[in-house]
């Protein structure tokens, strides 16, 4: 068993039995599912709206070499410079050595999953920059010392008043249990560092081939600020986030609000084509896209999966998924929690490793079916468990199904193993809940069935 | 018509009224009955932990036998799920392809089969009770039933039918998954518990008896009054 897959099973069961958090998570998503069907009724057919965006991101993700190269080649057209970075620690190496290059102290940086999956945080406080996160929830977590709860509600897990203590705690700021003023309370510690800060960073939503765009969509303004304020703006983007056309932004911006938040478009959608052009009055002096692939080209390379590569990063899929709302966002111990987190990780962080959150499922299907993007998630983790079983099998669990197969494959011994059963049966029962329970991971918390004195085959031979 | 019941290992074993309901309202419709004593499992427990070999070597002698069948009727969603949608891709690539899809397309869950082949909601059932519904997830969504079963309980004489809150999120079964997470397991079906019990039902009825097995368990453990029952139980219902 991987140290992850102990951490995994410690921490969910803790948080699996905690009623409070399971009431906190059934309000939150509740509201959302309202919300975004309501938003979805707003599209003329949102089946149609779901196949579109698939083959939009299958022709994007098909011909990624073209896209990307487009993007590159746009944007350095306009004065922007472009770095590959193929490796986590490429992806650092190259934002450090930009920080550094500037002589930078401070860094404010906007919402960015990639930058959480490549530890970028960590990185630049080791190096001893500043770094302070500008969108709300990740600030709260940020101060909390936490990774996000949740690729787009990153601290949905804290009530009103945990935040307000953290401020109190943190910020010195006095006791509140008004959402509206918790965030003037932030907004005001936030906005003296856009002013002071050296380098700005953003993640990005899409990354329009044609004309050579990075679109982000966000509902504080944080991100604009982020970008628009400090003289260097660096954006890391993973490399599937591409799309060919501008024109795709037309589905896909209110696609991601909807599906993401129940909104119908984000509040702020902005499109950065490059740093401050001659004659312009505001942005960037300097503008850095980093691109990420830290093996995304290795699920690029497996046909069977490479549909996970099409995710846009809602988190519709976390929001619907039951072991998502049971067992919270930390319990998974990776950047990308939930369906997708459980198909992708095993790729991006190692199969063996990993697999446990392929297997943490009960396979409804609830997450492919809300996938805007449609991503056949709950059969990918059926791959992911074939492949890992197939690669390193555990010895037990197959010798187990062996047995099995050649009990069920021949009916008399079948038929003498239930007799067995039966006469065990009252046995089992005498024992259960003890250490001699020999399914007592069912019987802890559920009770299991008499076996009747009679099978369906017995009775149907009998009638015969 | 000639109907194949494909019984699986559980109910065959635990829920043996389940399948003797099923073949006393097929023949009562006058249909033939085929209860094969040579297959017992349709292969899922080892499809779903990866283990596809061993799911092979338990589905090879469930399509030979079934290679003949007019129709087959399953006695679970779940495993007509298994045969009709997972055995072509377990397939996929050997010499049973062809023949994994000929089966899939002669295989019905057991309520689907009665509406939508048979073309039947009245079987003249009369069961006095508050009831609510609840959906297997393979069912729902691998196989897409969620009105064939609405639709035989409406036509149930005294019987009135109350949907729960989030009637489609899973209730934690999810075979060899309720035995290797048991704490997530749980903390689902104890949510899908309170939904249910709240509707002020006496009875829990669905068309998967696996996740009976799980909810019944559960409710039972906790001396819960609320009772399950499968479908086919209450349409013998006279």
């Amino acid at each position: 068993m991987s140290s992850s897959f102990q951490q995994f099973l410690t921490d969910a069961t803790r948080v699996a039995g905690d009623i409070r958090h399971r009431g906190l998570m059934q309000t939150a998503l509740r509201k959302y599912e309202v919300a975004r069907d309501r938003k979805k009724a707003a599209f003329s057919d949102w089946e149609s709206a779901r196949d579109a965006a698939a083959e939009t991101k299958w022709e994007a993700i098909n011909h990624l070499d073209e896209h990307l190269e487009n993007l590159a080649q746009k944007l350095e057209s306009r004065g922007t410079k472009v770095h590959w970075a193929s490796t986590a620690a490429q992806a650092r190496e190259i934002i450090l050595g930009i920080i550094k290059s500037k002589g930078a102290c401070s860094i404010i940086k906007s919402k960015a999953m990639t930058a959480e999956e490549i530890h970028l945080n960590e990185a630049m406080e080791k190096a001893g920059y500043e770094v302070v996160e500008s969108d709300l929830g990740e600030y709260i977590v940020q101060l909390r010392h936490e990774p996000p709860y949740h690729i787009v509600f990153p601290a949905m897990h804290l009530t009103r008043d945990q935040i307000s203590e953290l401020f109190e705690k943190e910020l010195g700021s006095a006791p509140t249990r008004e959402p509206e003023e918790l965030t003037m309370i932030a907004r005001r510690a936030l906005r003296s560092k856009y002013i002071t800060a050296d380098i700005g960073i953003t993640g990005a939503n899409f990354a329009i081939a044609e004309t050579g765009m990075i679109s982000i969509t966000e509902n504080e303004g944080n991100a604009r600020l982020t970008a628009a304020l400090p003289k260097t703006m660096i954006t890391l983007v993973g490399l599937e986030k591409i799309l060919p056309k501008m024109e795709d932004l037309a589905l896909f911006l209110p696609m991601l609000a909807t599906a993401g938040a129940g909104q119908a478009l984000t509040c702020y959608n902005t499109m950065y084509g490059g740093p401050r052009q001659p004659g312009e009055v505001d942005g960037p002096e300097e503008y850095h896209v980093v691109l990420l692939d830290n093996r995304r080209t290795e699920l690029l390379a497996d046909p069977e999966q490479r549909d996970a590569l099409h995710c846009i990063r809602c988190g519709a899929c976390l929001n619907v998924c039951p072991i998502f709302r049971n067992v919270g966002g930390h319990t998974y111990g990776t950047t990308y929690s939930g369906p997708i987190g459980s198909v992708i990780t095993p790729h991006l962080r190692g199969l063996q490793e990993w697999k446990h959150l392929s297997a943490s499922s009960s396979l409804c299907g609830a997450c492919t079916e809300t996938c805007p993007v449609k991503i056949d998630l709950h059969h990918h983790l059926l791959h992911n468990r074939r492949n890992a079983s197939a690669s390193r099998p555990s010895f037990f669990e197959r010798k187990a199904y062996q047995v099995f197969a050649w009990v069920v494959n021949r009916p008399a011994i079948y038929r003498i193993a239930k007799q067995c059963g039966r006469i065990l049966d009252p046995i089992r029962r005498a024992v259960q809940g003890t250490v001699l329970d020999p399914v007592k991971p069912w019987t802890k918390t559920r009770d299991l069935p008499p076996m009747p004195e009679q099978s369906f085959k017995e009775w149907h031979r009998n009638r015969k | 018509m000639t109907i194949t019941l494909f019984i699986p290992c559980f109910v065959d074993t635990l829920f043996p009224e389940v399948g003797i309901c099923m073949v006393e309202i097929l023949e009562r419709l006058g249909h033939k009955v085929i209860c094969s004593e040579e297959i017992a499992c349709c292969g899922q427990p080892a499809f779903n932990s990866g283990y596809w070999d061993e799911a092979r070597q338990v589905a090879r002698p469930v399509l030979k036998t079934l290679q003949t069948s007019e129709a087959v009727v399953v006695a679970s969603g779940s495993c007509g799920a298994m045969l009709k949608v997972f055995y072509p891709q377990l397939f996929a690539k050997t010499p049973e392809a062809g023949e994994s899809h000929k089966l899939s397309s002669k295989v019905w869950e057991f309520s689907d089969f009665l509406v939508r082949k048979l073309e039947i909601t009245d079987l003249g059932a009369r069961f006095p009770a508050r009831v609510t519904f609840h959906d297997g997830c393979h069912g729902l969504r691998e196989l897409g039933i969620k009105k064939s079963p609405r639709l035989l309980l409406e036509k149930v004489r005294d019987l009135q039918l109350v949907e729960m809150a989030d009637v489609e999120t899973c209730c934690g079964f999810g075979g060899t998954f309720a035995a290797k997470f048991p704490m997530i397991s749980t903390a689902m079906g104890e949510v899908k518990c309170a939904n249910a019990t709240e509707t002020g039902a006496e009875y829990l009825v669905s068309n998967d008896s696996s996740c009976l097995m799980h909810i019944q368990g559960l409710l039972s453990r906790k001396s819960n009054p609320l009772k399950s029952i499968h479908l086919a139980e209450i349409l013998n219902q006279k």
